[in-house]
């Protein structure tokens, strides 16, 4: 067992369930020779060969809409939309077809999918390389919206999102693609989806994540820790169905929450959070829910993009204020 | 059960393919008298929706009046382990293809369990998003290649439908992979209110094709025999894996666009007139009179038929009972997540209260 970054261990499960799932199959743009723009899928077609690992021509549309006649078939398709600035043209499929087929077909055809997409700034990329847009498909019934934050989740939750007989949407945080290194068993173990993960334990705050921003999160926590603030550390990792449960037990501890996210802020998922707690917790509650987000405009070009993402230090201060509110 | 065309009684669908001859053109008068029969009872079911909207008891209807013929030519062209990929005005392949009127009356009356069809389970549901349902038969027809199996996907369009990206994709791709996929346009000329012309400049949409690497073909879709001997062809050739196929059925859309719809608002009378001449119905009771193989009772008696057949269907649908109203949660995922439970169970209170 040797240290792997998250990028490979996105490409280990890939790799795992390919050769365990006679029915899988793979399909995206450069995902064949090259392994895919990050190398997600680095070696797959050489291994499994061009039926089973298929370089597309270049139309997110028809990738999403071919995926789901694969999946109609019984076969378990596995997408990769470039960049999520792409996934647009592909979400009239993901919406109107993917997500409502076994629902409207009373369950005699289904739509066993996982579309994958990385997401987030912060690595300096051209213009629409950086938006993290995950809302949008987390407002979709019938849709799973899985977000991995580390190598380890990210390789049992993607085997688990393979797994799953719904459409998943699996989004991969470029960011931290090979930020941390995990030790990880290739043992095929699936995570458990629609539910939360919970990072660091701590009595005063909760701190709500996912995605890249669990790094800032973490760092958060840390220094918060020396400051005498014992913070709890939640990464949500399925965003659709949300787990509540897990935060409610948390504020009940702390009564106090913040949900950190790249997104911008208006109508983000830290708002679903903020209303479920302001509907179902609100006598736990020490202080407002309170947000810290990406901004309400566009996600400015790389020069200037650190000051759109949300830092540790915005964490912190966001807790520090928190904590002494009464 | 379904209505078999053939010798105008029930039977399973299974057994109303098997029965038919797929590689024998030209056609014997056999089969050209079981088309007009089914082509008839569409028509005559087609009637009887637009009334039932009329008069409240189904919702917003497609009429399918002029695309008779090419509904059951591409639908008789087909086997029955191949796939069908409708869009919105395709009841007469799907009648072919054994699904039910109650299940088309379900479908348009406002209830999922339309789209649950008995008979091709396999075939895709109707698709009201214009052109999606094309990278769909795409994928249905790489599953088919990637397991070796020798089956068609056949996906039916408007011609409306040509302009979007999705039929430019799904041709593009088809054409690449050699996909076992044939597309059928329903050529009527009129996109609800854009007529042809306004659709698209090529002087033939099947010039798509083209443009993909590939031929497609122009026939007259009134003519029931060019429609099933054209798509048969394609379907032969797809099936022994040389790749897509597109035909272009011409054909004119002699109806509203939909029950919503006031044709006359945009389209002159006369147009609709001389279109009438046309009518696939017309021609090929006309066609198979000269040959002395129809006439005027074997008209009435299949009429009353299909009258019977379809009120059949009419008292089955107004017996079905609505759905619960918590049903809106089946299925939506394989298993109902925890977090839609509450959801669940207030709807159920609120079913309880409004009884
Ligand atoms: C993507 C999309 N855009 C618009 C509509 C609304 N709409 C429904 S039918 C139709 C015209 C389709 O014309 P055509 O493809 O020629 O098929 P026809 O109805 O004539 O059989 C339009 C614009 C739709 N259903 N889907
Ligand atoms: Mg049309």
């Amino acid at each position: 067992m040797s240290k792997i970054t998250l990028l490979e261990a996105v490409n280990m499960a890939l790799q795992y369930e390919l050769q365990r799932d006679s029915n899988m199959v793979l399909l995206g743009e450069d995902i064949g020779l090259n392994g895919g723009v990050f190398r997600a899928t680095a070696n797959l077609q050489s291994e499994f060969g061009p039926t089973r690992v298929m370089d597309t021509p270049l139309a997110e549309s028809m990738i999403a809409g071919v995926a789901i006649g694969m999946a109609v078939q019984g076969l378990h398709p596995v997408a990769e939309i470039q960049f999520m600035g792409f996934i647009y043209a592909a979400m009239e499929q993901i919406v109107g077809h993917a997500a409502r087929l076994r629902n409207r077909t009373c369950g005699r055809l289904s739509c066993p999918l996982v579309i994958r997409a990385p997401f987030g700034g912060g690595i300096h990329a051209p213009e629409h390389h950086s938006e993290s847009t995950e809302t949008l498909f987390a407002h979709i019934p019938g849709l799973r919206v899985v977000i991995p934050s580390s190598p380890k989740r990210a390789y049992g939750l993607l085997l688990a999102a393979i797994r799953n007989p719904d459409p998943v949407i699996f989004l991969e945080p470029k960011r931290i693609y090979r930020a941390v290194k995990h030790t990880i068993a290739n043992d095929g173990h699936a995570l458990p989806l629609d539910s939360c993960f919970t990072l660091r334990e701590g009595r005063d705050i909760t701190l709500v994540t996912w995605g890249a921003q669990v790094m800032e999160t973490l760092e958060a926590a840390e220094v918060l820790a020396h400051k005498g603030v014992k913070a709890e550390v939640i990464d949500v990792a399925t965003l659709k169905p949300l787990d509540m449960k897990t935060i409610y037990s948390s504020v009940a501890y702390t009564g106090r929450c913040i949900i950190i996210h790249e997104a911008a802020r208006s109508f983000g998922a830290g708002a679903e959070i903020a209303a479920n707690l302001a509907e179902h917790a609100l006598q736990d509650l020490k202080a407002p829910v309170v947000r810290v987000c990406g901004y309400d405009t566009v996600m400015p070009l790389l020069r200037n993009e650190h000051y759109y993402l949300p830092s540790s230090r915005d964490i912190v201060t966001a807790a520090e204020k928190l904590v002494s509110f009464n | 059960m379904i209505f078999n065309p053939l010798n105008n009684d029930m039977t399973s669908a299974t057994e109303l393919h098997s029965k038919r001859q797929y590689d024998t053109y030209p056609l014997d008068s056999k089969q050209l008298i079981a088309a007009y029969k089914v082509m008839r009872l569409t028509r005559l079911f087609d009637h009887k929706c637009i009334a039932l909207q009329r008069t409240g008891q189904i919702g917003t209807y497609p009429s399918c009046e002029g695309a008779e013929a090419i509904g059951v030519g591409t639908a008789q062209a087909m086997r029955s382990d191949d796939v069908f990929v409708p869009y919105y005005r395709d009841q007469a392949a799907q009648i072919v293809r054994g699904v039910q009127l109650e299940e088309m009356l379900l479908y348009w009356g406002g209830d999922e369990r339309g789209s649950d069809f008995k008979g091709p389970r396999q075939d895709m549901p109707n698709c009201i998003p214009i052109s999606t349902q094309c990278t769909h038969a795409c994928g249905i027809a790489s599953a088919f290649k990637i397991r070796h199996q020798k089956r068609v996907s056949v996906c039916s369009l408007g011609d409306g439908a040509t302009s979007k990206g999705d039929f430019a994709e799904a041709l593009n791709l088809a054409a690449v992979w050699q996909l076992p996929v044939v597309f059928v346009i329903n050529s009527n000329q009129w996109a609800i209110s854009v007529p042809r012309h306004r659709q698209c400049a090529a002087k033939q949409l099947i010039d798509k094709a083209t443009a993909a690497g590939f031929t497609g073909v122009q026939v007259d879709g009134n003519n029931f025999g060019a429609v099933v001997t054209t798509v048969a062809a394609a379907i032969a050739r797809a099936r022994a894996g040389k790749g897509p196929g597109l035909i272009e059925c011409l054909s004119y859309r002699l109806s509203d666009h939909t029950t919503a719809d006031d044709a006359s608002r945009y389209r002159q009378k006369r147009e609709l007139e001389q279109a009438r001449q046309q009518d696939p119905l017309t021609q090929l009771s006309a066609q198979l009179r000269a040959r002395g193989e129809w006439n005027d009772s074997l008209e009435a008696e299949l009429n009353a038929h299909c009258h019977r057949h379809i009120d059949r269907a009419v008292a089955n649908y107004q017996n079905t009972p609505i759905r619960s109203a918590e049903s809106m949660f089946e299925h939506l995922y394989a298993e109902r997540p925890a977090q839609l439970d509450w959801q669940f169970a207030r709807i159920k209170t609120q079913e309880l209260n409004d009884e």
